[in-house]
């Protein structure tokens, strides 16, 4: 390997990447568009979820058990209203997703011991929120009635039960704390899959289309030197954008970053080496920049969204899906991502991902190689 | 030609790409049956005419006339009274011949009546017949340019708007598209053909020299290369070029001088009496002189010795 | 000519792509210093050969020695010493001139200060010295290949292989080039170019017409003139239709070919024809102005050449 020829590619690539406006496009706007666009989309659309009541007692009590709702984060309760027709309405017109009912017997059941049946009317359009405002819903009902039980059995004189109640309700809560911790790691590799790839993917195509290639391999420069010279460069930018990504799960999502900043970058070197390669192998392949993007969209988004662990635990996945799991990249990366983010996890006890990651480099890298050939048939 | 009002009739005619200036103040005359060239380097200005004169797009100001008919106005019917062949042939590479021919008849909507005699007339003509079912994509070059031609024409356009039609064709195919183009001007249709090729133009009846979006010439190929060849052209061979080739370019009576391998063409004032005083400028020299002889200046020849003197090369605007 | 050694040797050079035999083993040889073209119309198979010679395309069958090396057994050997400069001239647009060829002078081991020095002389040569911190997108086609030039020279190759080096290029910037590829014979480059201009071949010192992937004959473009069979008539008429059809059938008149201001022929004896002609446009009283002999051209030769050699593309 001759280092003149390869940082002769390299210091080529940095100019091109500087002087083309789409290149640069990649490389600092779709990264903060996907990180936001997932971060907020996946995990924070279910909060607020507007609410319609139409309270036929009007009581104390009854007023008193909307303020729950109100006070909830995840309702915003828009408008009381007094009659059913406008509360249809509201909801087939999509002013609100959720209708609460509460009956001219409310407080007179509560008081007599009586069950209370309150009425929610959810729009089941969309089955994900309709699903989440349900549960949420049903988690304030729960809590309420907690309370109530609590107050009853307190009038009884019996104080040493509370625990076992208000330990139910703050599970709740907690689990989709917990989730949006989990969700914003997921990202910056599903992000990182993405960009990483699509980087490299019009490397090699670009120069296919538009003659350059040719000459470039009419000359004495070697397969290695073109791959190591188009490489780092990106490497350089797959890093900066993997660094943004991260500050921006920290700071901006607020998930606290409890591992060590060296795991944290040996793992995305790795991780960014076999997308690299991927991209770089498909742009090879391909020929042409329509084709090579088009197909490291697909083979790197999907596979990372669906089967990464990130939408679906792995592990609740059937046996073939679970398999199919192991060649996913972005699985490993995932992993090694949440543990660095939220539990600190030593090295050691993460060996399996890194050993995965660098399998996975090894073998792309080498294919890389091997795939390109100086010859035009 | 023959009296009659002329097919093509351009005044002042400019168009103007923001500060750009693409064609610059054109006019000109072409006549029935006439094959009237449009020579000129990329980038001169010459398809930003042809689309004007197809109605495709609105002169920035100046008038033309196709057939009679206003191209800034009267767009649709200029277009139902052109025929026109791109340079790309622009056939459906996956329709088969007859499809091909079909498709065209239907957008030029040619008559049920006379369908299927100019559908057998564009075959016989592009030479298909027992091919009309093989795809367009699979014939030679020469075939699909014949076959371009026939979907250009089954309509009878009365003028034909040809853009560097033979270019990448063979030569045996290129004269025989040619015979084609001579056999319908006999007809009467005005053929109005763009090129680059220096020998493309050759075959034409009447030519305009464009360049950077002027006329700077006009007359037939004779005329050209009588008119406004300054000098005359001398083909030198001799012992050691490269040194005759110093030699000369220096040398009294002699205004240009350029290697073509192994010999000098000579661009001298007068070549009668020239000939002698190179010789003897030569052997003085030591250089030995194998054969001088007056040639004939090509198309080539014209273009660059009207050109060059208009200003030098490389100052032109960056394409388009 | 003294005895040089041969820069190319081609020896049954093939190579064939799905339904077409693109180059028909082809023997041809390229001496030290000279100008050699390979021309003929598209698809003759002169790109392929360029790319076969160049090291980026395998053959089939058969091979070729480059520089000294064989293009079959050590196809990046050769690549040191020569320089290909493909139909669209790889450049890239998003560089500068400068910036251009400093990538090509470093991906050939060539030292800042040798760079430096010839890049100047070579870009000065060219009349480019001015546009050296132009984007290479932002310059015309002339230009680019004239740049094109600059950088596949930066390296003093020994051999330069041009592919349609002057296709879509004007007049002027046309013989700017040849210029300059004639002053690099002095330094003793050898160039291989291809052409599918006819009359662009007769700048070349020797030529080699093919078509559909064979040779149709080697040799200087003035004995090629010399030894073609019969001669080209020129009549000057206004009225070439007229005469045309005056003379169709003719005994002696092997082609007719209408051009815009009269008629070429092609005659087995010139002489005679001269006054047979005169006296057969004059009895029929069609006005003409002139009937002369003429140099044949480059596509007059290969037109007579191709006649009964041709596959299939004709009738």
């Amino acid at each position: 390997m001759n280092w003149d020829r390869l940082l002769a590619m390299a210091g080529k690539e940095v100019i091109q990447i500087r002087r083309d406006a789409r290149s640069i496009a990649i490389v600092i706007a779709m990264p903060l568009i996907m990180m936001l666009a997932f971060g907020y989309g996946v995990s924070f659309d279910t909060k607020h979820i507007p609410v319609y009541v139409f309270d036929m007692e009007g009581s104390q009590q009854s007023q008193d058990f909307l303020k729950r709702f109100q006070s909830s984060i995840y309702f915003n309760v828009v408008k009381a209203v007094d009659n059913y027709p406008d509360l249809i309405r509201a909801i087939d017109g999509g002013r609100c997703q959720i209708g609460i009912v509460i009956p001219p017997d409310f407080s007179n059941n509560l008081n007599t011991g009586k069950t209370v049946r309150i009425q929610a009317l959810v729009d089941g359009t969309d089955s994900n929120s309709a699903n989440l405002g349900m549960s949420y819903s049903r988690a304030v009902v729960q809590a309420y009635s907690q309370q109530l039980q609590l107050q009853w059995l307190q009038r009884q004189g019996r104080t040493n039960i509370q625990p076992l109640v208000a330990v139910d309700a703050r599970t709740w809560f907690n689990e989709n704390l917990e989730s949006m911790s989990t969700i914003v790691p997921g990202v910056v590799a599903l992000v990182m899959a993405v960009v990483g790839t699509f980087l490299t993917s019009l490397t090699i195509a670009r120069e296919w289309e538009r003659g350059t290639m040719e000459q470039l391999i009419s000359t004495p420069v070697t397969p290695l030197e073109i791959m190591f010279g188009k490489l780092v460069p990106y490497m350089a930018i797959g890093l900066f954008d993997t660094c943004v990504c991260a500050a921006m799960g920290a700071w901006w999502f607020g998930v606290p970053f409890r591992g060590h900043l060296s795991v944290f970058f040996l793992g995305s070197i790795m991780f960014l080496t076999v997308v690299l390669s991927m991209g770089y192998l498909f742009s090879v392949v391909a020929k042409t920049q329509l084709a090579a993007s088009q197909i490291s969209l697909i083979a790197t988004f999907l596979p990372a969204f669906l089967l990464s662990g990130f939408m679906y635990p792995i592990d609740q996945m059937p046996a073939v899906i679970r398999v199919i799991t192991h060649i996913v990249p972005a699985r490993y990366y995932m992993a090694i991502l949440r543990n660095v983010f939220l539990k600190g996890t030593s090295i050691i006890l993460m060996w399996q991902d890194f050993a995965a990651l660098a399998i996975f480099a090894a073998v792309l890298g080498f294919a890389a190689t091997r795939v390109f050939k100086k010859r035009l048939d | 030609m023959n009296g009659q009002s002329p097919a093509v009739v351009v005044k002042d005619l400019v168009k103007r790409f923001g500060d750009f200036i693409a064609v610059d103040t054109i006019s000109l005359e072409a006549h029935k049956g006439e094959i009237f060239g449009f020579l000129g380097p990329n980038g001169a200005g010459k398809s930003t005419t042809i689309r004007m004169l197809c109605g495709l797009l609105r002169p920035t100001s100046g008038q033309a006339f196709v057939y009679g008919f206003d191209v800034a106005t009267q767009s649709e019917q200029v277009r139902q009274h052109i025929g026109y062949m791109s340079q790309k042939f622009s056939l459906y590479n996956d329709l088969t011949v007859i499809e091909n021919l079909d498709f065209f008849a239907g957008m030029y909507s040619v008559s049920n009546s006379d369908l299927k005699g100019r559908i057998n007339w564009a075959i016989d003509m592009a030479g298909l017949n027992g091919r009309e079912n093989s795809l367009a994509g699979t014939l030679a070059a020469g075939w699909k340019q014949r076959l371009a031609l026939g979907c250009a024409v089954l309509h009878r356009p009365p003028i034909l708007f040809l853009d560097e039609p033979t270019s990448g064709v063979d030569p045996i195919s290129r004269r025989q598209f040619w015979e084609m183009i001579h056999k319908m001007a006999a007809d009467g249709v005005t053929i109005f053909v763009t090129t680059h090729y220096m020998d493309e133009a050759e075959y034409c009846n009447r030519l305009v020299l464009i360049y950077r979006g002027k006329i700077v010439a006009s007359g037939s190929p004779l005329e050209l290369k009588q008119k406004y060849m300054t000098g005359e052209l001398l083909l030198l061979e001799c012992d050691e070029v490269g040194k005759a080739l110093e030699l000369l370019q220096s040398a009294p009576g002699v205004d240009d001088a350029a290697i073509f391998g192994n010999a000098l063409h000579l661009v001298v004032p007068k070549a009668s009496e020239a000939m002698g005083g190179v010789r003897s400028y030569l052997s003085e020299h030591g250089v030995n002189t194998t054969r001088i002889e007056p040639i004939r200046p090509s198309l080539e020849d014209v273009f660059v010795s009207l050109t060059s003197v208009r200003n030098g090369p490389e100052t032109e605007a960056s394409r388009q | 000519m003294t005895e040089l050694p041969n820069v190319i040797e081609s020896r049954e050079l093939t190579k064939s792509f799905p339904g077409i035999l693109a180059v028909d083993h082809l023997n041809f040889s390229v001496r030290k210093g000279e100008v050699f073209g390979l021309v003929g119309p598209d698809g003759a198979g002169k790109t392929t050969t360029m790319r076969m010679l160049a090291g980026v395309l395998t053959p089939d069958s058969g091979g070729a020695i480059v520089s000294g090396f064989d293009i079959v057994k050590a196809p990046e050997s050769a690549k040191h010493r020569i320089s290909y400069m493909p139909q669209r001239f790889g450049l890239y647009e998003e560089l500068t001139v400068d910036e251009n060829i400093r990538f090509y002078a470093q991906i050939f081991g060539v030292k800042a200060a040798e760079r430096d020095i010839r890049s100047t002389q070579l870009l000065d040569a060219a009349g480019m010295g001015e546009f050296r911190n132009r984007l290479a997108g932002k310059l015309s086609g002339g230009m680019k290949q004239k740049v094109g030039l600059v950088c596949a020279l930066i390296h003093a190759p020994d051999l330069l292989l041009l592919d349609e080096p002057t296709n879509g290029v004007d007049p002027v910037s046309r013989r700017d080039f040849w210029r300059i590829l004639y002053s690099l014979l002095d330094q003793g480059v050898t160039i291989l170019t291809t052409t599918s201009y006819l009359d662009e071949a007769e700048r070349c010192h020797r030529i080699a017409l093919l078509h559909e992937g064979r040779m149709l004959f080697c040799d200087t473009p003035a004995r090629l003139k010399e030894n073609m069979p019969g001669a080209v008539l020129s009549v000057v008429t206004g009225n070439p239709r007229g005469i045309s059809e005056l003379l169709d059938g003719h005994d002696g008149i092997s082609s007719m070919m209408i051009v815009g201001d009269g008629l070429h022929l092609v005659v087995k004896d010139a002489s005679r024809m001269i006054s047979e002609l005169h006296s057969i446009i004059t009895s029929a009283t069609v006005p003409f102005d002139s009937i002369e002999q003429v140099t044949p051209t480059v596509e007059d030769l290969f037109v007579e050449a191709v006649k009964g050699n041709t596959k299939g593309n004709e009738k």
